[in-house]
Protein backbone atom coordinates (compact mmCIF):
# COMPACT_ATOMS: atom_id res chain seq x y z
CA UNK A 1 0.00 0.00 0.00
CA UNK A 2 1.33 3.68 -1.02
CA UNK A 3 2.33 5.97 1.55
CA UNK A 4 -0.58 8.04 0.68
CA UNK A 5 -3.59 5.39 0.57
CA UNK A 6 -2.31 3.96 3.36
CA UNK A 7 -2.80 7.51 5.32
CA UNK A 8 -6.24 7.84 3.49
CA UNK A 9 -7.16 4.53 4.89
CA UNK A 10 -5.84 5.31 8.54
CA UNK A 11 -7.97 8.44 8.34
CA UNK A 12 -10.54 6.85 7.36
CA UNK A 13 -10.53 4.39 10.42
CA UNK A 14 -10.00 7.41 12.46
CA UNK A 15 -12.96 9.03 11.62
CA UNK A 16 -15.22 5.91 11.85
CA UNK A 17 -13.76 6.13 15.39
CA UNK A 18 -14.87 10.18 16.07
CA UNK A 19 -18.26 9.04 14.00
CA UNK A 20 -19.20 6.78 17.04
CA UNK A 21 -17.74 9.01 19.53
CA UNK A 22 -20.23 11.84 18.52
CA UNK A 23 -23.46 9.25 18.32
CA UNK A 24 -22.20 7.85 21.58
CA UNK A 25 -21.69 10.90 23.69
CA UNK A 26 -24.36 13.29 21.91
CA UNK A 27 -24.19 15.86 24.59
CA UNK A 28 -21.10 17.23 22.49
CA UNK A 29 -23.16 17.44 19.65
CA UNK A 30 -26.58 18.59 21.82
CA UNK A 31 -24.24 21.32 23.13
CA UNK A 32 -22.95 22.93 20.37
CA UNK A 33 -26.31 23.27 19.02
CA UNK A 34 -28.37 24.24 21.79
CA UNK A 35 -26.09 26.72 23.40
CA UNK A 36 -26.03 28.80 19.95
CA UNK A 37 -29.68 28.91 19.67
CA UNK A 38 -29.41 30.46 23.31
CA UNK A 39 -27.62 33.27 22.23
CA UNK A 40 -29.58 33.75 19.38
CA UNK A 41 -32.65 34.03 21.70
CA UNK A 42 -30.81 36.68 24.00
CA UNK A 43 -29.86 38.70 21.60
CA UNK A 44 -32.05 38.77 18.61
CA UNK A 45 -34.99 38.98 21.33
CA UNK A 46 -33.77 40.37 23.86
CA UNK A 47 -31.11 42.80 23.67
CA UNK A 48 -31.84 43.04 19.58
CA UNK A 49 -33.70 46.02 19.41
CA UNK A 50 -31.85 48.31 21.80
CA UNK A 51 -29.07 48.03 19.10
CA UNK A 52 -29.27 50.27 16.34
CA UNK A 53 -27.15 48.91 13.68
CA UNK A 54 -28.92 49.90 10.19
CA UNK A 55 -30.63 46.70 9.24
CA UNK A 56 -32.88 44.39 10.82
CA UNK A 57 -30.85 43.09 13.82
CA UNK A 58 -31.68 39.18 12.64
CA UNK A 59 -30.18 39.69 9.47
CA UNK A 60 -27.08 41.75 11.19
CA UNK A 61 -26.30 39.17 13.59
CA UNK A 62 -26.53 35.80 12.18
CA UNK A 63 -23.02 35.56 10.45
CA UNK A 64 -21.77 36.81 14.07
CA UNK A 65 -23.87 33.77 15.33
CA UNK A 66 -22.47 31.44 12.52
CA UNK A 67 -18.49 31.97 13.42
CA UNK A 68 -19.80 31.66 17.69
CA UNK A 69 -21.30 28.49 16.86
CA UNK A 70 -17.85 27.02 15.70
CA UNK A 71 -16.24 28.52 19.23
CA UNK A 72 -18.57 27.54 21.30
CA UNK A 73 -18.47 23.54 19.76
CA UNK A 74 -14.72 23.76 19.47
CA UNK A 75 -14.18 22.54 23.51
CA UNK A 76 -14.80 18.68 23.13
CA UNK A 77 -12.75 18.76 20.36
CA UNK A 78 -9.74 19.92 22.71
CA UNK A 79 -10.82 17.55 25.53
CA UNK A 80 -10.80 14.57 23.43
CA UNK A 81 -7.59 15.06 21.28
CA UNK A 82 -5.68 15.74 24.79
CA UNK A 83 -7.00 12.49 26.31
CA UNK A 84 -6.09 10.31 23.29
CA UNK A 85 -2.78 11.73 23.93
CA UNK A 86 -2.76 11.36 27.85
CA UNK A 87 -4.26 8.06 27.96
CA UNK A 88 -1.42 7.11 25.77
CA UNK A 89 -3.83 6.06 22.18
CA UNK A 90 -1.68 8.08 20.55
CA UNK A 91 1.41 6.22 21.48
CA UNK A 92 -0.01 3.16 20.70
CA UNK A 93 -0.54 4.39 17.20
CA UNK A 94 2.58 5.80 17.18
CA UNK A 95 4.37 2.41 17.83
CA UNK A 96 2.27 0.89 14.95
CA UNK A 97 3.34 3.07 12.26
CA UNK A 98 0.11 4.47 12.01
CA UNK A 99 -0.04 7.37 9.61
CA UNK A 100 0.82 10.35 11.62
CA UNK A 101 -1.54 12.80 10.48
CA UNK A 102 -4.68 10.53 10.53
CA UNK A 103 -5.55 11.08 14.67
CA UNK A 104 -5.36 14.87 14.19
CA UNK A 105 -6.32 14.48 10.25
CA UNK A 106 -9.62 12.92 12.17
CA UNK A 107 -9.99 15.24 14.89
CA UNK A 108 -10.49 17.85 12.40
CA UNK A 109 -12.70 16.36 10.08
CA UNK A 110 -15.26 15.37 12.78
CA UNK A 111 -14.61 19.22 14.08
CA UNK A 112 -15.81 20.52 10.66
CA UNK A 113 -19.01 18.53 10.09
CA UNK A 114 -19.60 18.83 13.64
CA UNK A 115 -19.81 22.69 13.35
CA UNK A 116 -21.38 22.66 10.01
CA UNK A 117 -24.78 20.52 11.40
CA UNK A 118 -24.68 23.09 14.01
CA UNK A 119 -24.78 26.09 12.16
CA UNK A 120 -26.92 24.56 9.47
CA UNK A 121 -29.26 24.37 13.23
CA UNK A 122 -28.75 28.09 13.52
CA UNK A 123 -29.16 29.29 9.80
CA UNK A 124 -32.43 27.43 10.12
CA UNK A 125 -33.72 28.55 13.49
CA UNK A 126 -32.76 32.18 12.27
CA UNK A 127 -35.03 32.02 8.94
CA UNK A 128 -37.31 30.96 11.91
CA UNK A 129 -37.16 33.99 13.56
CA UNK A 130 -36.77 36.15 10.29
CA UNK A 131 -33.29 35.66 8.46
CA UNK A 132 -33.96 37.23 5.06
CA UNK A 133 -30.36 36.79 3.34
CA UNK A 134 -30.23 37.83 -0.02
CA UNK A 135 -27.34 36.09 -1.62
CA UNK A 136 -27.23 34.13 -4.56
CA UNK A 137 -26.23 30.54 -5.30
CA UNK A 138 -22.83 31.27 -6.14
CA UNK A 139 -22.44 33.48 -3.07
CA UNK A 140 -24.25 30.81 -0.60
CA UNK A 141 -21.36 28.29 -1.91
CA UNK A 142 -19.20 31.51 -0.82
CA UNK A 143 -20.82 31.44 2.57
CA UNK A 144 -20.00 27.90 2.66
CA UNK A 145 -16.36 28.18 1.87
CA UNK A 146 -15.42 30.54 4.59
CA UNK A 147 -17.23 29.06 7.38
CA UNK A 148 -15.19 25.90 6.73
CA UNK A 149 -12.09 27.68 6.36
CA UNK A 150 -12.22 28.88 9.49
CA UNK A 151 -13.79 25.45 11.46
CA UNK A 152 -10.48 24.40 10.08
CA UNK A 153 -8.15 26.91 11.26
CA UNK A 154 -10.14 27.40 14.35
CA UNK A 155 -10.17 23.50 14.23
CA UNK A 156 -6.38 22.81 14.24
CA UNK A 157 -5.32 25.71 16.90
CA UNK A 158 -7.64 23.33 19.10
CA UNK A 159 -6.05 20.41 17.99
CA UNK A 160 -2.86 22.10 19.12
CA UNK A 161 -3.95 23.38 22.24
CA UNK A 162 -5.38 19.82 23.28
CA UNK A 163 -2.33 18.49 22.38
CA UNK A 164 0.18 20.89 24.28
CA UNK A 165 -2.26 20.66 27.42
CA UNK A 166 -1.10 18.61 30.47
CA UNK A 167 -4.88 17.51 31.45
CA UNK A 168 -8.12 17.29 29.34
CA UNK A 169 -9.59 19.61 31.83
CA UNK A 170 -6.88 22.34 30.61
CA UNK A 171 -7.59 21.17 27.32
CA UNK A 172 -11.12 22.29 27.39
CA UNK A 173 -10.20 25.99 28.65
CA UNK A 174 -8.74 26.03 25.19
CA UNK A 175 -12.43 27.42 24.29
CA UNK A 176 -12.48 30.29 26.45
CA UNK A 177 -10.94 32.57 24.77
CA UNK A 178 -12.50 31.27 21.78
CA UNK A 179 -15.97 31.84 23.00
CA UNK A 180 -14.97 35.13 24.24
CA UNK A 181 -13.45 36.66 21.27
CA UNK A 182 -16.51 36.83 18.78
CA UNK A 183 -17.83 39.63 21.79
CA UNK A 184 -14.98 41.53 20.98
CA UNK A 185 -15.76 41.70 17.34
CA UNK A 186 -18.29 43.16 15.06
CA UNK A 187 -20.33 39.94 15.65
CA UNK A 188 -23.19 41.75 17.73
CA UNK A 189 -22.78 45.19 17.57
CA UNK A 190 -20.22 47.38 14.74
CA UNK A 191 -17.00 47.66 15.94
CA UNK A 192 -17.22 51.64 15.62
CA UNK A 193 -19.49 52.08 18.25
CA UNK A 194 -16.90 49.99 21.03
CA UNK A 195 -14.60 52.03 23.58
CA UNK A 196 -11.34 53.47 22.52
CA UNK A 197 -8.60 50.62 22.24
CA UNK A 198 -10.93 47.67 22.14
CA UNK A 199 -12.39 49.36 18.98
CA UNK A 200 -8.81 49.12 17.38
CA UNK A 201 -8.55 45.35 18.87
CA UNK A 202 -12.34 44.61 17.02
CA UNK A 203 -11.41 46.17 13.76
CA UNK A 204 -8.43 44.33 13.09
CA UNK A 205 -8.62 40.78 15.04
CA UNK A 206 -9.79 37.91 12.71
CA UNK A 207 -13.18 37.21 13.45
CA UNK A 208 -14.21 40.55 12.14
CA UNK A 209 -13.40 40.53 8.81
CA UNK A 210 -14.62 36.75 8.71
CA UNK A 211 -17.99 37.55 9.93
CA UNK A 212 -17.59 40.72 7.71
CA UNK A 213 -17.51 39.18 4.41
CA UNK A 214 -20.13 36.37 5.64
CA UNK A 215 -22.21 39.65 6.25
CA UNK A 216 -21.24 40.96 2.40
CA UNK A 217 -22.21 37.50 0.71
CA UNK A 218 -25.15 37.06 2.73
CA UNK A 219 -26.97 40.91 2.05
CA UNK A 220 -25.31 40.05 -2.06
CA UNK A 221 -22.95 42.79 -1.27
CA UNK A 222 -19.97 40.73 -1.35
CA UNK A 223 -16.70 43.12 -0.95
CA UNK A 224 -12.91 41.67 -2.05
CA UNK A 225 -11.22 43.79 0.93
CA UNK A 226 -12.56 41.73 3.75
CA UNK A 227 -12.73 38.49 1.88
CA UNK A 228 -8.55 38.48 1.13
CA UNK A 229 -7.92 39.58 4.57
CA UNK A 230 -10.24 36.77 5.96
CA UNK A 231 -8.66 34.27 3.77
CA UNK A 232 -5.41 35.64 4.86
CA UNK A 233 -6.27 35.14 8.24
CA UNK A 234 -7.88 31.30 7.61
CA UNK A 235 -4.48 30.27 5.94
CA UNK A 236 -2.12 32.06 8.65
CA UNK A 237 -4.03 30.43 11.50
CA UNK A 238 -4.42 26.86 10.23
CA UNK A 239 -0.67 26.89 9.36
CA UNK A 240 0.16 28.15 13.04
CA UNK A 241 -2.25 25.60 14.14
CA UNK A 242 -1.09 22.89 12.18
CA UNK A 243 2.79 23.21 12.29
CA UNK A 244 2.36 23.69 16.46
CA UNK A 245 -0.04 20.24 16.53
CA UNK A 246 2.80 18.78 14.26
CA UNK A 247 5.84 19.82 16.58
CA UNK A 248 3.55 18.76 19.58
CA UNK A 249 2.82 15.58 18.34
CA UNK A 250 6.27 14.67 17.36
CA UNK A 251 7.71 15.93 20.42
CA UNK A 252 5.83 14.14 22.93
CA UNK A 253 6.76 11.07 24.30
CA UNK B 1 20.73 -8.90 11.62
CA UNK B 2 23.78 -10.00 13.89
CA UNK B 3 21.56 -9.49 16.98
CA UNK B 4 19.01 -11.92 15.82
CA UNK B 5 21.20 -14.64 14.92
CA UNK B 6 22.55 -15.25 18.51
CA UNK B 7 19.37 -14.76 19.58
CA UNK B 8 18.70 -11.78 20.88
CA UNK B 9 15.24 -10.21 20.54
CA UNK B 10 17.09 -6.92 22.32
CA UNK B 11 20.00 -5.65 22.60
CA UNK B 12 21.01 -2.16 23.95
CA UNK B 13 23.91 -0.81 25.02
CA UNK B 14 24.88 2.81 26.80
CA UNK B 15 21.61 4.02 26.78
CA UNK B 16 21.68 7.57 28.34
CA UNK B 17 18.71 10.13 28.72
CA UNK B 18 18.49 13.32 30.63
CA UNK B 19 15.84 15.97 30.71
CA UNK B 20 17.73 19.31 31.23
CA UNK B 21 19.69 18.20 33.80
CA UNK B 22 17.88 15.33 35.25
CA UNK B 23 19.00 11.93 34.71
CA UNK B 24 16.88 9.50 33.69
CA UNK B 25 18.98 6.58 32.40
CA UNK B 26 22.93 6.43 33.21
CA UNK B 27 24.47 4.26 30.99
CA UNK B 28 21.83 1.55 30.65
CA UNK B 29 23.41 -2.44 28.96
CA UNK B 30 19.98 -4.88 28.08
CA UNK B 31 20.06 -7.98 26.69
CA UNK B 32 16.74 -9.99 26.05
CA UNK B 33 17.16 -13.56 24.61
CA UNK B 34 14.55 -14.32 22.28
CA UNK B 35 11.63 -16.18 23.63
CA UNK B 36 12.16 -15.30 27.48
CA UNK B 37 10.32 -13.15 29.77
CA UNK B 38 12.56 -10.18 31.03
CA UNK B 39 11.71 -8.10 34.15
CA UNK B 40 12.66 -4.66 34.48
CA UNK B 41 12.10 -4.45 38.09
CA UNK B 42 12.19 -0.70 39.65
CA UNK B 43 10.28 1.67 42.17
CA UNK B 44 8.47 4.67 40.86
CA UNK B 45 10.58 6.69 38.83
CA UNK B 46 13.67 4.75 38.55
CA UNK B 47 13.51 5.05 34.56
CA UNK B 48 11.03 2.39 33.89
CA UNK B 49 8.97 4.08 30.90
CA UNK B 50 11.43 5.73 29.74
CA UNK B 51 13.66 2.48 28.76
CA UNK B 52 10.36 1.28 27.52
CA UNK B 53 10.10 4.34 25.61
CA UNK B 54 13.53 4.17 24.36
CA UNK B 55 13.31 0.32 23.33
CA UNK B 56 9.79 1.08 21.64
CA UNK B 57 11.37 3.80 19.19
CA UNK B 58 8.88 6.55 20.91
CA UNK B 59 11.98 8.53 22.76
CA UNK B 60 15.21 8.97 20.83
CA UNK B 61 18.09 8.67 23.86
CA UNK B 62 20.65 11.06 24.24
CA UNK B 63 23.53 8.31 23.48
CA UNK B 64 23.38 4.38 23.14
CA UNK B 65 22.39 2.01 20.49
CA UNK B 66 19.54 -0.24 20.34
CA UNK B 67 18.58 -3.33 18.49
CA UNK B 68 15.12 -4.64 18.33
CA UNK B 69 14.38 -7.94 16.33
CA UNK B 70 17.36 -7.71 14.44
CA UNK B 71 16.61 -4.17 13.22
CA UNK B 72 18.39 -0.93 14.74
CA UNK B 73 16.02 1.24 16.62
CA UNK B 74 17.35 4.52 15.10
CA UNK B 75 17.55 3.94 11.48
CA UNK B 76 14.97 0.75 10.81
CA UNK B 77 12.15 2.39 13.13
CA UNK B 78 9.58 0.84 10.40
CA UNK B 79 10.93 -2.75 11.08
CA UNK B 80 11.38 -2.59 14.58
CA UNK B 81 7.35 -1.45 14.92
CA UNK B 82 6.40 -4.12 12.62
CA UNK B 83 7.92 -6.67 15.26
CA UNK B 84 7.06 -5.03 17.95
CA UNK B 85 3.47 -4.96 20.34
CA UNK B 86 3.34 -2.10 23.60
CA UNK B 87 0.83 -2.12 25.79
CA UNK B 88 1.36 0.77 28.31
CA UNK B 89 1.07 1.90 31.79
CA UNK B 90 -1.79 3.20 31.59
CA UNK B 91 -4.93 0.66 29.60
CA UNK B 92 -5.22 2.73 26.16
CA UNK B 93 -8.38 1.40 25.18
CA UNK B 94 -11.25 3.73 23.35
CA UNK B 95 -13.77 3.97 26.26
CA UNK B 96 -16.26 5.00 23.39
CA UNK B 97 -16.03 2.17 21.49
CA UNK B 98 -17.13 -1.73 22.22
CA UNK B 99 -14.37 -4.43 22.66
CA UNK B 100 -14.81 -5.88 19.77
CA UNK B 101 -14.77 -2.40 17.92
CA UNK B 102 -11.49 -1.71 19.47
CA UNK B 103 -9.86 -4.82 18.25
CA UNK B 104 -11.22 -4.23 14.57
CA UNK B 105 -9.93 -0.70 15.14
CA UNK B 106 -6.64 -1.94 15.38
CA UNK B 107 -6.97 -4.76 12.40
CA UNK B 108 -7.89 -1.69 10.56
CA UNK B 109 -4.80 0.01 11.04
CA UNK B 110 -2.87 -2.83 10.01
CA UNK B 111 -4.88 -2.71 6.76
CA UNK B 112 -5.74 -6.66 7.43
CA UNK B 113 -8.88 -7.68 5.28
CA UNK B 114 -11.95 -7.28 6.79
CA UNK B 115 -12.36 -11.08 7.51
CA UNK B 116 -9.45 -11.41 8.73
CA UNK B 117 -9.71 -8.99 10.99
CA UNK B 118 -12.72 -10.15 12.07
CA UNK B 119 -11.88 -13.47 12.61
CA UNK B 120 -8.43 -12.50 14.92
CA UNK B 121 -11.17 -10.36 17.06
CA UNK B 122 -12.99 -13.20 17.52
CA UNK B 123 -9.83 -14.86 18.24
CA UNK B 124 -8.72 -13.32 20.82
CA UNK B 125 -11.97 -11.83 22.41
CA UNK B 126 -12.50 -15.81 22.94
CA UNK B 127 -8.97 -16.28 24.28
CA UNK B 128 -9.17 -13.32 27.17
CA UNK B 129 -12.92 -14.36 27.83
CA UNK B 130 -14.65 -11.06 26.74
CA UNK B 131 -16.74 -12.53 24.44
CA UNK B 132 -19.89 -11.31 26.64
CA UNK B 133 -18.39 -7.71 26.79
CA UNK B 134 -17.87 -7.77 23.27
CA UNK B 135 -20.59 -5.93 22.41
CA UNK B 136 -20.66 -3.58 25.62
CA UNK B 137 -18.39 -0.30 25.59
CA UNK B 138 -15.06 -0.34 27.01
CA UNK B 139 -16.07 2.48 29.66
CA UNK B 140 -18.08 -0.41 31.63
CA UNK B 141 -14.86 -2.45 31.54
CA UNK B 142 -13.19 -3.33 34.72
CA UNK B 143 -9.78 -3.00 35.66
CA UNK B 144 -8.77 -6.40 35.16
CA UNK B 145 -11.13 -6.50 31.38
CA UNK B 146 -9.51 -3.36 30.10
CA UNK B 147 -6.03 -4.65 30.90
CA UNK B 148 -7.29 -7.49 28.86
CA UNK B 149 -8.73 -5.30 26.00
CA UNK B 150 -5.35 -3.58 25.91
CA UNK B 151 -3.03 -6.36 25.52
CA UNK B 152 -5.39 -8.25 22.80
CA UNK B 153 -5.11 -5.12 21.09
CA UNK B 154 -1.75 -5.28 21.16
CA UNK B 155 -2.09 -8.77 20.04
CA UNK B 156 -3.88 -8.12 16.83
CA UNK B 157 -1.21 -7.52 14.93
CA UNK B 158 0.56 -10.50 16.08
CA UNK B 159 4.06 -9.25 17.61
CA UNK B 160 7.02 -10.88 17.90
CA UNK B 161 8.26 -9.42 21.03
CA UNK B 162 5.94 -7.51 23.58
CA UNK B 163 6.52 -4.40 25.82
CA UNK B 164 4.27 -4.68 28.88
CA UNK B 165 4.97 -1.37 30.90
CA UNK B 166 3.48 -2.25 34.56
CA UNK B 167 1.20 -4.68 33.15
CA UNK B 168 -0.60 -5.71 36.49
CA UNK B 169 -0.46 -1.79 38.66
CA UNK B 170 -3.63 -1.46 40.08
CA UNK B 171 -5.22 -4.64 39.52
CA UNK B 172 -6.39 -6.88 42.12
CA UNK B 173 -5.17 -10.48 43.33
CA UNK B 174 -7.26 -12.40 40.97
CA UNK B 175 -6.85 -9.90 37.86
CA UNK B 176 -3.03 -10.14 38.37
CA UNK B 177 -2.97 -13.84 38.56
CA UNK B 178 -5.16 -14.11 35.25
CA UNK B 179 -2.45 -11.62 33.74
CA UNK B 180 0.51 -13.77 34.63
CA UNK B 181 -0.91 -16.68 33.25
CA UNK B 182 -1.88 -14.67 29.61
CA UNK B 183 1.87 -13.67 29.92
CA UNK B 184 2.91 -17.50 30.40
CA UNK B 185 0.80 -18.75 27.54
CA UNK B 186 2.27 -16.17 25.37
CA UNK B 187 5.87 -16.82 26.12
CA UNK B 188 4.34 -20.42 25.50
CA UNK B 189 3.74 -19.92 22.00
CA UNK B 190 7.91 -18.14 21.40
CA UNK B 191 6.98 -14.49 21.94
CA UNK B 192 9.61 -12.30 23.71
CA UNK B 193 8.44 -10.34 26.41
CA UNK B 194 9.86 -7.65 28.41
CA UNK B 195 8.15 -6.61 31.48
CA UNK B 196 8.37 -3.09 33.43
CA UNK B 197 7.30 -3.73 37.17
CA UNK B 198 7.29 -2.25 40.57
CA UNK B 199 6.43 -5.79 42.50
CA UNK B 200 9.26 -8.36 43.14
CA UNK B 201 6.78 -11.09 43.41
CA UNK B 202 6.48 -10.51 39.79
CA UNK B 203 9.07 -10.20 38.43
CA UNK B 204 10.14 -13.53 41.03
CA UNK B 205 7.26 -15.60 39.61
CA UNK B 206 7.38 -14.74 35.61
CA UNK B 207 10.77 -13.70 34.57
CA UNK B 208 13.66 -15.75 32.98
CA UNK B 209 15.90 -12.65 33.89
CA UNK B 210 15.56 -9.87 36.07
CA UNK B 211 17.45 -6.26 35.77
CA UNK B 212 17.40 -4.14 39.00
CA UNK B 213 16.57 -0.33 38.10
CA UNK B 214 17.34 2.47 40.43
CA UNK B 215 18.17 6.00 39.77
CA UNK B 216 18.56 5.36 36.20
CA UNK B 217 21.11 2.97 36.27
CA UNK B 218 21.11 -1.10 36.54
CA UNK B 219 22.15 -2.19 39.84
CA UNK B 220 21.78 -5.80 38.89
CA UNK B 221 20.98 -8.24 36.44
CA UNK B 222 20.37 -11.97 36.65
CA UNK B 223 17.67 -14.78 37.27
CA UNK B 224 15.60 -14.72 40.64
CA UNK B 225 18.08 -17.53 42.06
CA UNK B 226 21.09 -15.27 41.53
CA UNK B 227 19.89 -12.19 42.46
CA UNK B 228 19.15 -13.99 46.03
CA UNK B 229 22.31 -16.01 46.30
CA UNK B 230 23.74 -12.31 46.27
CA UNK B 231 22.59 -11.42 48.68
CA UNK B 232 23.37 -12.71 52.53
CA UNK B 233 20.45 -12.91 54.06
CA UNK B 234 20.00 -16.18 55.70
CA UNK B 235 19.84 -15.98 59.26
CA UNK B 236 17.98 -18.39 61.63
CA UNK B 237 15.55 -16.54 64.31
CA UNK B 238 15.31 -18.13 67.73
CA UNK B 239 13.29 -17.22 70.11
CA UNK B 240 13.36 -17.94 74.17
CA UNK B 241 10.94 -17.97 77.11
CA UNK B 242 12.43 -15.21 79.00
CA UNK B 243 15.53 -12.70 79.70
CA UNK B 244 17.56 -15.18 81.82
CA UNK B 245 17.79 -17.69 78.31
CA UNK B 246 18.33 -15.26 76.14
CA UNK B 247 20.85 -13.89 77.76
CA UNK B 248 22.62 -17.01 78.32
CA UNK B 249 22.42 -17.54 74.27
CA UNK B 250 23.44 -14.57 73.45
CA UNK B 251 27.03 -14.92 75.66
CA UNK B 252 27.27 -18.39 73.48
CA UNK B 253 26.28 -16.94 70.15
CA UNK B 254 28.07 -13.91 69.89
CA UNK B 255 27.56 -13.73 66.20
CA UNK B 256 24.21 -12.45 66.79
CA UNK B 257 22.45 -9.69 67.19
CA UNK B 258 19.38 -9.67 70.01
CA UNK B 259 16.28 -7.98 70.38
CA UNK B 260 15.16 -7.59 73.94
CA UNK B 261 11.60 -6.75 73.40
CA UNK B 262 11.02 -9.92 71.07
CA UNK B 263 13.33 -12.31 73.19
CA UNK B 264 14.50 -13.00 70.05
CA UNK B 265 18.34 -13.96 68.57
CA UNK B 266 18.78 -13.34 64.95
CA UNK B 267 21.86 -15.79 63.81
CA UNK B 268 22.83 -15.36 60.27
CA UNK B 269 24.07 -18.44 58.44
CA UNK B 270 25.56 -19.19 54.89
CA UNK B 271 21.88 -20.76 54.40
CA UNK B 272 23.65 -24.54 54.14
CA UNK B 273 21.64 -27.11 56.19
CA UNK B 274 25.14 -28.00 57.87
CA UNK B 275 25.37 -24.39 59.42
CA UNK B 276 22.14 -24.64 61.05
CA UNK B 277 23.05 -28.21 62.54
CA UNK B 278 26.17 -26.44 64.17
CA UNK B 279 24.16 -24.04 65.39
CA UNK B 280 21.80 -26.55 67.15
CA UNK B 281 24.69 -28.24 68.38
CA UNK B 282 25.81 -25.46 70.00
CA UNK B 283 22.80 -24.40 71.43
CA UNK B 284 22.58 -28.40 73.04
CA UNK B 285 26.21 -28.29 74.06
CA UNK B 286 25.16 -25.38 76.43
CA UNK B 287 22.05 -26.74 77.09
CA UNK B 288 19.16 -23.60 76.19
CA UNK B 289 16.18 -23.97 75.59
CA UNK B 290 14.63 -22.18 72.78
CA UNK B 291 11.35 -21.89 71.98
CA UNK B 292 10.46 -21.15 68.19
CA UNK B 293 13.02 -21.67 65.61
CA UNK B 294 12.38 -20.35 62.24
CA UNK B 295 14.78 -19.99 59.58
CA UNK B 296 14.52 -16.79 56.92
CA UNK B 297 15.95 -17.26 53.37
CA UNK B 298 16.06 -13.80 51.72
CA UNK B 299 13.71 -12.55 49.12
CA UNK B 300 13.52 -10.32 46.44
CA UNK B 301 12.50 -7.41 48.76
CA UNK B 302 16.06 -8.26 50.82
CA UNK B 303 17.12 -8.21 47.44
CA UNK B 304 16.78 -5.46 46.34
CA UNK B 305 17.58 -3.29 49.69
CA UNK B 306 20.59 -4.73 49.35
CA UNK B 307 21.11 -3.87 46.28
CA UNK B 308 19.95 -0.05 46.11
CA UNK B 309 20.55 0.34 49.83
CA UNK B 310 16.92 2.10 50.24
CA UNK B 311 13.95 -0.07 50.85
CA UNK B 312 11.22 0.09 48.02
CA UNK B 313 8.23 1.23 49.02
CA UNK B 314 5.64 0.02 47.21
CA UNK B 315 6.86 -3.42 47.62
CA UNK B 316 6.94 -3.43 51.09
CA UNK B 317 3.74 -2.33 51.80
CA UNK B 318 2.08 -5.11 50.05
Amino acid sequence: MSVISASVADSATMLRRNFRHTTRNPLALFNAIFMPIVLMFMFVYVLGDAFSVGTDYVDYATPGLIITTICYGISPTATAVNSDMTTGFINRLRVMHVSRAAVLNAHVIATTLRSLVAIAFIIGIAFLMGFRPSASFPEWLGVIGIVVLTVVAIGWLTVAFGLAAKTPQSAGFAAVPLMLLPYLSSAFVPADKMGPGVREFAEHQPFTSIIETLRGLLTGAPSAGPAITAIAWCAGLTLIGYLWARTTFTKRG
Amino acid sequence: MVAAMDGSAIAASGLRKAYKDKIVLDGIDLHVRTGTIFALLGPNGAGKTTTVNVLTTLLTPDAGKVVVAGHDVATETKAVRAAIGVTGQFASVDDLLTGEENLLMMADLLHLPKAEGQQIADRLLDRFELVEAAGKLAASYSGGMRRKLDLAMTLVGEPQIIFLDEPTTGLDPRSRRTMWEIIQELVADGTTIFLTTQYLEEADQLADRIAVLDQGRLVAEGTAAELKRRVPGSHVRLRFADRYELDVAAQVLHEASRDDEELTLRVPGDGGVRSWRALLDRLDAHSIEVEELSVHTPDLDDVFLALTGHGNKEVSAR
